[in-house]
Parts: C-alpha cells; structure tokens; sequence
C-alpha cells in the first residue's frame, strides 16, 4: 500500500449526515441534562411486547454523540484509506447499517428492540471482520467474533425475557423507575449472569477477550469504530443503562470489579509486548473496557462519574488512535513498531494528532485523559472497604495504559528510524486529509475538554447527564482541569505516568521473558479452551450423526421398534397397576386353532433360512388374518385378504430369482438384542389391544350406519354403503393412491430398470 | 363451499395433467393456472375464516360423526395458503428445474396429488380422512423421488417408503385402537367422547397418544425416527426437495398440534405426553442440528436443518400455551419459506457449477453478489438474526417457554440456535466468502435468460418474504396468536363440527 494514492473519491461527503445529526443532538443536550428526555414510541409486534420505543436521556445522549460523531469521521476517513478498493460500496454500505444499528442500541427504550439492534451489531461487525472475505484469517476471526459475541446474545435474550416479566414492564424507563426491584428474588442469580454473558462477550471481558484482538483483520476503520469506540462499548453500555436494577447488590459489585479489573490488567500486560500497532491498540482496548466494567463495578456517584468520563475520553483518543494506525500502515504499508520510525518530520498533521491521542490516554494535561484518571483514582479511594485493592488494580491498569501510549508515540514518531531495518521510508508523506482531519479532530477535542472540563456545558451537562442516568440519582458533577487540592490522588497520577515511562524505557529487556511466559501460560488461556471446545463439540457431532444416520435401513427400522417401546410401551409400564383390563370370555377352540397356526406361521418367517420359505409362510400368517376375518361375519374382507395374500406369493416368487442371494448378516448377539426388542414391542401392542377393549365404546355411529344404511342410502350392505357413500370421499381418493402408484411403477419400470441403475452420483452411505 | 376449492384446485389440475399425458407444454400451463387457482382460492378461504369463523363442510350431507367433514380453522387456513403459494413459487421454478424425462413420466399429475395430499391433510375434521390423504401424500412423493431413477434415489427411495409405511401403519392402528374406544373417527367426535373417557383411563389414552405421537412423529421426522429423511432428501431435483423439505414434515407436526389441542388435551394425560414431547423436541432439535453442521453437502446439510426446527416446533407444542402455539405456527410459517428459499439458492448453485459440495464450491460472494444476498439472507432468518422471520419465531417460543418455567428447554434451543447460526456460516464461509479451490475452479455454467427468471423470481419472492414477514411481525404475530387461541379452546371447534346438540 506504499506510496499507492488515489485521489480522493466523494464519498467522505456521506460523513456529512451523521455529523448533521451529531449537531442536531447535541442541540438537545440542555434540555435532555434538565430532564426532558426524548421519547417516541409506536407498537411493532404488540403480542410480543415489542415495541419501536426510543428514549434519551443523558446516557443514550453521550452515546449517541459518540456513535455519530466519531461515525462520521470514520466515514470520511474511510473514503481515504478504502479509496480505490473496488468493494468500497458495499463496504459503506455495512458500516453505515451498523450505525444506525449501533444508533439503535443506545436509544432504545423497549429492552427486545435494543436486543435487535445488539444483533445486528454483531452481524455487521461480523461482514466487517470478514471483509477481506478470500483470506482465511477473515473467514475464521469473523467467525470466531460472531459465535463469541452471538452466545452471549442469546443469554442476553433470555436475561432481557426474564427481567421484563419478572419486572412487568418491557421498557427501561419503567424497568429502571421501579430500582431495585430484583433484588432477593429467586431468579435474581440467573437473570444477573445471563445479562453479564451477554455484556462481557461483547465488550470483550476476560475470559471472552479473545475474539477482539483477532477482530483487527478487519480493514482498519472498522477496528477504529466498532471495535474500539463503539460496538465494544455496547456492553458497558448495557451495564451501566442496568446499573439502578443490579447496582449496589454484592454480586454486581464483586463480579464486576474482579472481571473488569482481570481484563483491564490482562489487557495492559498483554498491550506492550505486541509488535503490531493495531495489536497493541486492541489490547489496550481490551483493558481499557476492564477499567469501565471495574469502574462500574465499583458503583456509587463517584465510580458512575469515573465511568461515564472515561468512556468519552477512552472514544477520542481511541478512535484518533487507531485511525492513525490506519494511515501510518497506508503510507509506510507495515505497522510493525520494531521497523517503523522517524514519521515526526513526515508525517506532521498526524503527528499532532497522535502526540495529543498519546498524551491523554497517558493522562497527561492538558488533556482530558487526564481528568479521566483523576476521577479514576477517586472513585478507587473513596471505597471505603476496599481502598487499597481497588486504588491498586486502577494503578497497574493505569500504568500499562501510559506505557502502551509511550510506545505508540516514541517508536514510530519519535525516534529515528532503526537502521538495520529493510523498510524505505524516505517517500514516505502525510496521509490524504480525509485520513488526518478524524484523528487531529478529535485530538483536538480532547484538549478542548479539558480546557472546558468544569464549563456547565461539559461536566454540568454531558456528564452530570449521563452519571445521573446511570447513577439512577440526581448527581451533582464538579469536574477541575487541575486538582484544587494536593490530595492522594495526583500524587498517584503522577507516579502512574514516571512509572509508566519508566517501564516503558526498560521493557526491552522483559519482552522475551514475558512472551515466553505468556506463550506457555496460553496453552491453558481461553483461546485455546474456545478452540478445543468448539472442536470437540464438531467432532462430537459428527460421530452422533454417523451413529444415528448410518445408512442402514435396518438400524431405522430397529428405532422405530424401540420407540414404539419408548412411547407407547413405557406409560403403560409405568402405570401398570393403575390399568383396568376386562376378562374376555375365554377364546372358542376355533379361535385358539387359528391363532396358534398364526403364531407358528410367523415364528416360521423369522427361523426361514429362504426367501422362498419365508414368503410362504407369511403367506400362511396373511390367510390364517382372512380366515379370522371370515369368523367375525367379513366376507368381503377376507376375500380382499385372501386375493391379495395369494397375489403376493405369486408375485414375489417371480421376481424371486433376480434377487441377491439371501443371507444371514447379524451376529447372534444383534439377534437376540432384535428378539428382546420384539418381544417387547409386540407384546405391548397386545397389551393396548386388550385395554381398549376393556373400554365400553360408543355406539352412535355404528347405530346410525346400521339404521340409516337402507333408508337413507338405499344399500342392504352396510359396508358398501360405508364405503361408497358414507366415507365416498375416502374412496375417491384411495383411487387417487392407486392411479399415483400405477404411474410410479410404470415410470420406475421405464426409466429405472430400463435406462439403468447404474447411472448417478453416490448414495447416503 | 369456498372450502373445497383449493382441494378440488389440485385434484383437478392433476387429472387433467393425467389427461394431457403427452403433452408437456399444456401439463405446464394447466400446473401454472391450477396452483394460481388453489393460491386464490386458499386467500379467500383464509378471508372467509377470519371473517365468519371455522368452516365446515359435511360431505355426502351427512351428520358429522357419520360421514366426512371438511373443517378450517385459522391454524388450518394459514398452513393451505402457504401451501397454495409455495406450490405456485416451485411449480414455476420447476419447469426450469425439471428435465423433460420427468415431465413425460407425470411429474406434473404427480406434483399435485402430492399438494393434494397435503391439503387435504390440513382441512380434514375426520381422522381416517386424514390417513388417507398422507396415503396420496406418501405414494406420489415417493414416486417424485425416483422419478429420475439413479441409484441414489432409489436406494433413498427404498427408506422413505419403508419408513413411511411403518409410520402409516402405525397411525392407522392408533386409529383403529382409538376408534376400539370411542366409536367415532370424526375428530370433534372423539374429542367429545374422551372428554368422559380420559378421566377414567388415563393411562390408557396416554399409550394411545403416544402411539399418534409416534406415527405423526416418523412423518415429521423427530428423533430418532428422521432416518428416511437424510436419506432421501438430498436426492431428488431441488424442485422436489423444495417442495417437500418445505411441507411434508409440517404435515406431521400439523397433525401432532391438532390432536394435542383438540383429542388429548386432557389435564390427566398432559402432564405425560408434554414431558413426553419436551424431551422428544429436545433430541430432535440437537440431534438435528449435529447433523446439520457435520455436512458438506449443501442440500444434506439444509436437510439435517429441517429436522433441528421440526424439534422447535415440537418444542412449541410442548410448551402448550396460546403464545407458544402461536409463536408454532409463526414458526411454522417462517421456517417453510426460509427454508424453500435456501434450497432454491442451492439449486441454483448446483445448475452453475454442477455440485453441491461445499468443499468443491467458493467465489460467489466476488462474482455474484446478488445471489449472496439471497442466500445470506434466509440463511440469517433461519439462524434468527433480527428483525428477519425467524428472529420473531424463535423469540416467541423462546418467551413463552421462559413464562411458563420451562428453563432447561429454554438452554437447550439457545445453544441450536447457536449451531445453527454456526452452520449457516459455515456454508457462506465455504460457498459464498472463499475464492473457489483451484482444482475445482472452472468456468460457471451459462444459464438461459428462461431458466434465470424461471428460478430468481420465486427465490426472490420466497426469501423476500423472509423479510416482511420480520417487519410485519406485528398483524402476522396477531394472526397466529389468534388462531393459536381458536386451537386452545376447542370447544368452538367442536361445537361448530357437531351443532350445538350433538
């Protein structure tokens, strides 16, 4: 991608709308801050309960600025880096559905519409990972992201059913209105942990992180919008919009704080041993969404404040940062740090932008990561229980963060180039302004802020806004650029970034050591459990499947005993004390002569070593059935049985001799497994057979059959006149079967036997 | 009576197709105007029932219990018009699909019989009727199935009709034993007669149930009686496997919703037979869905889907309130068209590269972007990705099933529905996203301006639908909902079937 310049296309021009809209919303911002909140509602699928519902207020505002603001930089910033691509329309395509899908998260009012729009958020970022659609690190990373993401999405839906019912309402303003009001029911542990499966795997807690580091193979403006500054978010997002119902409970609090502060150190150690710029960004990412769930964790105003700041400072500079990433892989066309350096002179608007990118994510001032910190470390102090813990967690995560910023400003910026390296930087230039007015926007908003940080417009209305949402209370916000006082708190700031740079300095020697350790450590990580999981899972399908299906028809045949057994036979065996049975007269000799030749005959066809034999005695089985038939006053009946009986022995005796030769192909054992089976089977249809007889039946047909038969039907012969009148319509269509079958046999003759079996691809087996 | 029509639609597009045996082209028209005529008809039969309430016709003009009768309810208003217009959308792609050696053999006479079979099935008050229409239903697929005669078709052939007549013979002695104990095969007969009944001999009419339950079960294909489904399915031109992965097995799960709701819905059988389908509805939707990712047969694959969501809708039925039935029949619905309209993707695949192994295909998401679109988006309304069709109808049951405390059902559809998101890409990643393997890597096959609208238009159509029905979720959930109300409280149903004296 080296010196490869486009020019510009003009579809930055569609960054335009949702920066429109950002200025609409942030015209809204007195109003929503003094508690008149935007709300629309209209009914979707009302049986459900789903309804097309927005509500803003001060949360949903911030977030909303971010996706649109932030949004439209990445538009126009995309225009660039994706200029000349020839997927670039579908490419915008899928970002811009992804933000209004992201829009709709973050203003939704009806928890099943928000849970719509989380999904497609989850889908879109899932084309975008897999937009370079022929490599197979896309196919697998966009894969591994959605069945990620998308188990939690399901836990998230049972979580959000749960928690409407149990709350009597489907939208989060009346939720939220009624606090805590799950608190001691029973269904409090599942509803919690559905709801935290459901925010963790989308903002990429431990032990879910994985997924988003392997997100990076998406083009780069996708790392910088969904999988940084907003769609990552969506899960602090959900947390913090639930904090009034789960805050404040002892689950909340100590889940959260050690989830998020594992993931916030995990992500930080992880950070700065990366080679790779966007590697090292998504780390930090990684931790920096630790801080957020540990910061609303650690709950009450101040942890919501330090929450809601550091959300809005970790978009700005994350979003500046990763779009920098962009461009320096753009102009240089690697964005390996050990290689890269000396872009300070040739690249000097981006510079700007990632010196104050850098400085605020170090919180340094003047920028506003720097407030950010501050609260951080307050809200960690004013735990009274947990002081020193917590302040130690927020350190280490803290101080990785300034290290990881180091390294992104010193190594390619700042220092020469190293000269051992391959790369040829000397044509090197500033990227297009498409791809530098985002970062340099932003970085200069950030130092705005915290010029501005205790103006009413910022702390008295974006945040005080949001910290109440959450917070559920109204919170008063006073927010200083510089600490009034010299408290603890500054005094760690300022250890944090000496520390910072200090480890930074001499992380060269560690970073084998620590590489090594991570190396043997992540054989047992959670990548590796995903992977044998979802693995083993595949390989355990696929041996049930070629159990279960195994192409032979007898093993479908033996299901369908068993179940017959399973089904019919297991309540009746079950029960079988509470059933009635009715003694019947004892059997006339007759009857016990012809059912004992009935019995033979079939024990016969199951012992028969021929075809022939075989077919001759179930010939027997089929007239000894008529001759039954013949006792019980049904001619006609068993002069149907007997013809057909007779015409499948003929029939089957011609065609006897181009079958294969007949063999016995069971074992012994599967033979006595099969007599047990049939047994079973047999002897429980007798069973049924001898309940229901037990059962007085209703007489109204057959008396309306026999007494209207000649009357109304003109027919002497009940039968008859059941069957061609009465039942007419059965008739006719049993006629209909017969018309199909003899069109089948001739086809099958023609086509099958004539034009050859031998034709066509492979069977089932 | 408007509730004959779409039966004597397909009955007589059949004969006459029978007449007109040499003839093609005319078999062609006449299956065209025919299933126009049974898709109009079946509108205003759905019409009718929403405005005048369930239908009956008694054939022969016969009291209800002595001779035949027709019935519609919304429940079975809804399943003909799908019918009538998924055999509209396959009649048409199959003339594009079907060789000519199909057609001269009666593929078109053949075709109808089988939709006869099927709605006959769905309007029938009568339950030896409805033996016989899977009797019409069971031989004319089967003879669609071999029609080709290869070894394949035969050989899956030789299962589904071996497999299907244990199941036939199986319902018909269920019918038998049933009639042993009320003395009527009319259904609002037995129902009113077991009302007496049931009390007294629970057990008894739980055996029988569960002997239905078995022989419904084998035709819809729950496990692990889907043997002959996989089978067979993957054999025959997509046309039939459309048509047939699309209705066939919801004629099973139709029948097993209607004898639950209207025969033994008795409290002192229930609490067996619901465990009873929990559990079955369960295995069938994980079995089904193991298989399902362990294919690399597109068509195979989408056939193993079949049976996972016959197991959601088991599922449904299970739970057995009006919004779980309701949320059924939405998923009865959603699932025939996305479904139908995944295999007519396939189908089209397969007529472009000659194979329907995944692991010979790629490349379409480059070179054709508006097929990937018709797959990619069925195959996300099959997975329940909103707001498409099969976000609502699994949401629905998912809902239902968590209002009524069936939990552990709850986790075991979430983790299907996870696999089944899984194999949906897995089939993009391979078909769609990749480049084609070189050593398969060869020129597409042209296809004619005829056979691309013969087979776009209603894989358009049907896929499409996946969508609005996700944005007309509302009136169509509104629709279910109320006939899975008419289907809860049988009564009326019964009343309308035998007047108010009986």
């Amino acid at each position: 991608m080296a010196n490869h310049h486009t020019s510009s296309n003009r579809l930055w021009i569609l960054g335009l709308i949702p920066l429109a809209f950002a200025a609409y919303f942030f015209l809204q911002l007195e109003g929503v801050a003094s508690g008149q909140f935007l709300q629309f509602s209209i009914p979707w699928v009302p049986d459900l309960n789903v309804n097309f519902s927005i509500y803003i207020d001060g949360l949903s505002l911030l977030m909303s600025l971010l996706v649109l603001g932030i949004g439209g930089l990445i538009l126009i910033y995309a225009s660039g880096y994706m200029a000349g691509n020839a997927k670039i329309g579908r490419f915008f395509f899928i970002l811009i559905f992804f933000m209004i899908a992201m829009l709709g998260v973050v203003v939704s009012d009806n928890i099943f519409l928000l849970f719509i729009f989380w999904e497609l958020t989850s889908i879109s970022s899932f084309l975008l990972i897999g937009f370079s659609h022929e490599s197979e690190k896309s196919q697998k990373s966009a894969q591994q992201a959605l069945i990620v993401t998308g188990l939690g999405g399901l836990a998230l839906m049972a979580g959000l059913i749960m928690l409407g019912y149990i709350g009597g309402s489907w939208e989060l303003s009346e939720l939220l209105a009624q606090g805590q009001f799950l608190d001691g029911h029973p269904a409090f542990p599942a509803v919690i942990t559905l709801i935290f499966l459901g925010a963790f795997t989308k903002s990429a807690q431990f032990p879910f992180h994985f997924w988003l580091p392997n997100a990076m193979a998406a083009p780069t403006p996708v790392s910088a919008y969904l999988h940084s500054a907003t769609m990552v978010k969506a899960g602090v997002y959900l947390l913090a919009r639930l904090y009034p119902i789960f805050g404040g409970s002892d689950t909340w609090f100590f889940t959260l704080v050690i989830i998020g502060g594992i993931t916030g150190m995990l992500g930080g150690w992880l950070a700065w041993q990366q080679k790779d710029l966007k590697r090292i960004m998504a780390y930090t990412t990684i931790s920096a969404l630790g801080i957020l769930v540990f910061l609303l964790g650690v709950g009450q105003k101040i942890g919501t404040e330090a929450a809601v700041l550091f959300l809005f400072v970790h978009s700005l500079y994350k979003g500046a940062l990763f779009m920098i990433a962009g461009s320096v892989d753009h102009e240089t066309g690697t964005r390996d740090v050990t290689i890269l350096g000396g872009l300070r002179g040739k690249m000097p608007l981006t510079m700007v932008a990632v010196t104050l990118a850098t400085l605020s994510m170090a919180g340094v001032p003047p920028l506003v990561g720097f407030v950010g910190k501050e609260v951080i470390y307050e809200a960690t102090v004013e735990n009274v229980d947990y002081r020193v813990w917590l302040t130690a967690v927020a350190f280490v995560m803290n101080f990785f963060n300034v290290a990881a910023a180091a390294a992104i400003l010193y190594m390619p910026f700042i220092r020469s180039q190293p000269a051992d390296t391959q790369l040829e930087l000397d044509h090197t230039h500033e990227a297009p302004w498409t791809m530098w007015i985002g970062p340099l926007s932003l970085g200069i908003l950030a130092t705005l802020s915290f010029f501005f940080v205790g103006s009413e417009l910022f702390s008295g209305q974006l945040i005080q806004g949001a910290t109440e949402a959450v917070y559920g209370k109204p919170a008063e916000i006073k927010l200083y650029a510089l600490p009034p006082a010299l408290t603890i708190v500054p005094i760690l700031s300022i250890f944090t970034i000496v520390g910072g740079i200090i480890f930074f300095a001499v992380q060269g020697r560690l970073i084998k050591a620590a590489r090594a350790a991570d190396a043997a450590v992540s054989r047992f990580g959670p990548e590796s459990g995903y992977f044998a999981g979802f693995d083993g899972l595949l390989a355990g399908a696929a041996s049930i499947t070629l159990f279960v299906q195994n192409g032979k028809l007898r093993r479908y045949v033996l299901y369908v005993v068993v179940s017959f057994i399973l089904f019919v036979g297991l309540p009746l065996f079950l029960n079988f004390g509470a059933l009635s049975w009715r003694l019947s007269p004892p059997p006339l000799l007759y009857e016990l002569i012809v059912s004992a030749v009935i019995i033979l005959a079939t024990l016969m066809v199951t012992f028969a070593r021929s075809r022939l034999a075989a077919v001759a005695a179930l010939g027997v089985v089929g007239y000894g059935i008529a001759i039954l038939f013949l006792y019980f006053n049904a001619p006609d009946l068993a002069m149907t049985q007997f013809s057909v009986e007779t015409f499948t022995v003929i029939l089957f005796v011609l065609v006897l001799y181009r079958l294969p030769a007949f063999k016995a192909i069971t074992s012994p054992a599967g033979r006595l497994r099969d007599v047990i089976i049939a047994v079973l089977a047999g002897g429980f249809m007798a069973m049924l057979v001898l309940l229901v007889t037990a059962v007085p039946q209703s007489q109204h047909v057959i008396d309306y059959y026999a007494q209207s038969s000649y009357p109304l039907a003109k027919g002497q012969n009940v039968v008859n006149v059941i069957l061609v009148d009465f039942r007419g319509f059965d008739t006719l269509v049993e006629i209909s079967v017969l018309g199909v079958a003899a069109v089948g046999v001739y086809a099958l003759i023609r086509r099958g036997v004539i034009r050859g079996l031998s034709r066509g691809e492979r069977g089932e087996s | 009576m408007i509730i004959s029509w779409p039966i004597l639609a397909q009955f007589f597009t059949a004969l006459f197709c029978l007449f007109f045996w040499a003839r093609r082209d005319i078999q062609r028209i006449l299956s065209l105007v025919g299933s126009f005529a049974a898709l109009a008809s079946a509108i205003g039969l759905l019409l009718q029932v929403q405005e005048a309430g369930i239908q009956v016709m008694q054939l022969g003009n016969w009291p209800s219990f002595a001779g035949i009768v027709l019935v519609a309810d919304l429940f079975s208003a809804i399943m003909v018009l799908i019918t009538a217009f998924m055999g509209l959308m396959i009649a048409l792609y199959a003339i594009s699909d079907i060789e000519s050696g199909q057609e001269a053999f009666g593929y078109h006479a053949l075709y109808h019989f089988m939709l006869l079979g099927v709605t006959g099935s769905f309007l029938t008050g009568d339950l030896f009727n409805l033996f016989v229409w899977f009797e019409i239903m069971l031989v004319s697929s089967f003879v669609l199935l071999s029609l080709q005669g290869n070894r394949p078709q035969i050989e899956g052939g030789m299962k589904y009709v071996i497999l299907n007549m244990l199941a036939s013979l199986t319902f018909l002695s269920a019918i038998g034993l049933l009639f042993s104990v009320t003395g009527t095969v009319n259904m609002a007969d037995i129902a009113r007669q077991l009302e007496v009944v049931a009390p007294q001999y629970p057990t008894l009419i739980i055996a029988l149930a569960m002997m239905f339950t078995l022989a419904f079960g084998m035709k819809s294909a729950v496990f692990p009686l889907f043997g002959w489904l996989p089978a067979s399915y993957h054999t025959p031109p997509t046309a039939v496997t459309t048509i047939f992965g699309a209705l066939l097995t919801k004629v099973g799960v139709y029948a097993m919703i209607r004898v639950y709701t209207l025969i033994f819905n008795q409290l002192d059988t229930l609490n067996y037979t619901l465990t009873a389908l929990l559990l079955i509805s369960a295995f069938t939707m994980v079995v089904g869905v193991f298989g399902a990712v362990s294919q690399f047969g597109f068509r195979r694959l989408l056939s193993f889907h079949i049976i996972s969501q016959i197991g959601y809708l088991i599922m449904g039925l299970a739970v057995f309130t009006v919004a779980s039935i309701a949320g059924t029949i939405f998923f009865m619905v959603h699932v025939i068209l996305a479904k139908a309209a995944l295999f007519l993707v396939s189908g089209i695949v397969k007529q472009l590269t000659g194979t329907n192994d995944l692991k010979q295909l790629g490349g379409f998401y480059n070179n054709n972007m508006a097929l990937s679109m018709l797959f990619f988006i069925p195959a996300m309304a099959l997975a329940g990705i909103p707001p498409l069709s099969g976000f609502w109808a699994k949401f629905a049951i998912i809902k239902a099933a968590l209002e009524s405390g069936s939990y552990w059902i709850v986790g075991v559809g979430l983790f299907v529905s996870m696999l089944t998101l899984y194999s949906m890409v897995k089939i993009w990643t391979y078909v769609f996203m990749r480049a084609r393997p070189e050593a398969y890597d060869k020129p597409l096959e042209p296809m004619a301006v005829n056979d691309r609208w013969l087979r776009w238009t209603p894989t358009i159509l049907i896929g499409g639908l996946t969508v609005l029905m996700g944005i007309y979720a509302g009136p169509l959930m509104a629709l279910s909902t109320e006939a899975a109300e008419q289907l809860m409280a049988p009564a009326q149903y019964i009343g309308v079937v035998l007047g108010g004296a009986g």
